[in-house]
């Protein structure tokens, strides 16, 4: 739906992501980069309510991708059908494609056990297991097999510098995860989620049980992961998504005119796709600019 | 004006009932701990007058000659009972996990509903049970019928405790180990498992403490034995059972046995309860989770 008033390439006339956007290292590139996933026409369901309808997204290998959205709009529930964490969920069902690296995963002779480890997920509330922190680095290197001390130890040392937490750990790494700030706990889990070399990470409101500090740090490491990896966020934080992602795909529920049966009235759309930058300053459609603007609901 | 002095009488009547009803209560909890002081009590005091090192470390002697303990029903009861975790646990929690993982399936219905009727059976049935099963077609009384009756006593009560923890299990943890690209199975094992440690191990001490005092069941199947003897397929003396054997003799002397046997039987118990819970406070304190 292309509203009139809202014609391309005209000054941006929204003014309060500028700074977030400033912050943001990647805005002005339009990276060229190759797809990691693609989801092709994704009807997701439970039970008979269809929480996701029509869902095409393209997903860019070492780019972030933000995905926001008014609440129970299908942000996680999509983030969820990337792994298929939802098959934990009885009577949930996908139709369409997921795609990873060309192959899709919703494809019913896939196995899970490996699509989850290919791409990982870190949660809202950090989780990480009663263990030391030591094992929960280690608890995904030791299911894949690896049970040698020194090559362990060689993980989780990586693993704990790469999500920034190793010097603050180093000296206490048989001590239990549990003891550590929520902040580091969600580091842990990060630390623990990239242990495995997933080529994907998902991240469910990371940030949002975390106070601004622990965010920012948060935030500063998505960055740097992102060399190596492609992640999508879900965040209800718009200032995160204007300051850390490089595409940015709105969400919403709403029922419009078209969808009046009442099995599809609150399913999830893509209501527009784009680089953070145009989504923040000059979107297309009018739903996207009122809910970047407050305007929502 | 008068609105306030209605407030005012309306207070009053309020803190009377407040008064009237923290009466009450403190009545109920105490009518509730009562019981339990008093038989404490009472028990030690009966039987504190024979408890001596030698009553754990020899055997009973007859009726009349000074002296003797219950070092055969103290072994015999430890080995009974082992007998009964090692068939009921295992089995106990397996079935747990399958109750916990599918509690809607068919087969996880039948497995809640059968273990609350199997734990409302009464204890004495358990026995003949055992002994119409083992002891009658081996024609004599053994350490392993009286162990088998135990382990169909403690399973429904091992089993549902272990339910219920697995199930306060948060899901966060499951999910996150399965996002890791861990199996079920594995998720259980090395995740849900440990973390609900704590309330297995309670419920196995629930368990071992029911089971322990019950003297029904050995009348059929452990019988009881006056020398010490460590072997599965012999009748065996246990702590209960002497305490019944004791009681209802006629004799003076046996009666303060039996008074001292019945504490003995509950310190064991007592003891193990707290040996268990310090373990497992031990262990939450090493993975944080306290």
């Amino acid at each position: 739906m292309m509203t009139p008033s809202l014609e391309k390439n005209r000054v941006p006339k929204i003014k309060s992501f500028q700074r977030a956007l400033g912050d943001n290292a990647h805005v002005n590139e339009t990276p060229m980069a190759t797809i990691k996933m693609q989801i092709k026409r994704l009807n997701f369901y439970y039970g008979a309510h269809r929480a996701l309808e029509a869902i095409n997204l393209d997903v860019y290998a070492n780019c972030i991708t933000a995905l926001i959205g008014p609440s129970g709009c299908g942000k996680s529930t999509l983030l969820r059908a990337l792994n298929r964490m939802n098959d934990l969920v009885p009577q949930s069902r996908a139709e369409g494609e997921i795609l990873l690296d060309g192959e899709n995963t919703l494809a019913p002779n896939v196995d899970v056990v490996e699509i989850r480890r290919r791409v990982g997920m870190v949660f809202q509330r950090p989780n990480p297991f009663p263990k030391s922190i030591y094992d929960n680095v280690a608890y995904g290197p030791r299911l894949l097999g690896v049970n040698k001390r020194s090559d362990l130890d060689a993980i989780v040392e990586k693993s704990l510098r790469a999500s920034a937490l190793w010097d603050e750990v180093k000296g206490k790494l048989h001590e239990s995860g549990l003891a550590l700030s929520g902040g580091q706990q969600q580091r842990l889990c990060i630390a623990r989620t990239i242990a495995v070399e997933p080529e994907v990470i998902l991240m469910d409101e990371p940030a949002s049980a975390l106070d601004p500090i622990s965010t920012y740090k948060i935030e500063e490491l998505m960055q740097q992961l992102r060399e190596q990896f492609t992640i999508v966020i879900v965040t209800h934080n718009m200032q995160q998504a204007a300051r850390a992602s490089d595409y940015t795909a709105f969400m919403s529920w709403q029922m419009s005119g078209a969808l009046l049966d009442a099995t599809r009235a609150h399913a999830g759309r893509i209501i527009e796709f784009g680089a953070t930058k145009n989504i923040f300053t000059n979107p297309q459609e009018k739903e996207t600019e009122d809910y970047i603007t407050g305007r929502f609901g | 004006m008068k609105s306030l002095t209605n407030s005012r009488r309306h207070f009053r009547r309020r803190k009377l009932t407040n008064a009237v009803m923290l009466v009450l209560c403190a009545l109920a909890t105490l009518a509730a701990i009562l019981p339990l002081v008093w038989i404490l009590a009472y028990v030690a005091q009966e039987g504190g007058r024979f408890l001596s090192v030698e009553f754990f470390t020899q055997l009973p002697t007859p009726v009349g000659v000074p002296g003797g303990g219950v070092l055969n029903a103290i072994v015999g009861s430890a080995m009974v009972v082992a007998i009964a975790i090692v068939i009921a646990v295992p089995i106990s929690i397996v079935a747990a996990i399958y109750a916990a993982e599918h509690p809607n399936t068919p087969l996880g219905i039948a497995l809640r509903f059968g273990t609350d009727v199997l734990s409302g059976i009464p204890s004495i049935v358990m026995g003949i049970f055992a002994y119409t099963i083992i002891v009658l077609p081996q024609k004599h009384f053994s350490a392993l019928s009286g162990g088998i009756a135990l382990a169909i006593i403690m399973t429904p009560i091992v089993l549902r405790s272990t339910e219920e923890m697995l199930k306060l299990v948060p899901r966060s943890l499951r999910e996150g180990s399965l996002a890791l690209g861990a199996s079920e199975w594995k998720t259980m094992w090395q995740v849900l498992l440990p973390a609900a440690l704590n309330g297995i191990v309670t419920g196995m001490m629930l368990g071992i403490a029911r089971v322990a005092g019950e003297a029904a069941p050995m009348i059929f199947t452990a019988f009881g034995n006056p020398f010490l003897s460590a072997d599965l397929d012999q009748p065996i003396a246990t702590l209960p059972h002497t305490i019944y054997v004791y009681a209802i003799s006629p004799y003076k002397d046996w009666h303060a046995k039996a008074w001292t046997t019945a504490l003995v039987l509950i310190v064991l118990v007592l003891g193990l309860n707290i040996i268990a819970r310090a373990f497992t406070a031990w262990q939450l304190k090493k993975m944080g989770w306290r």
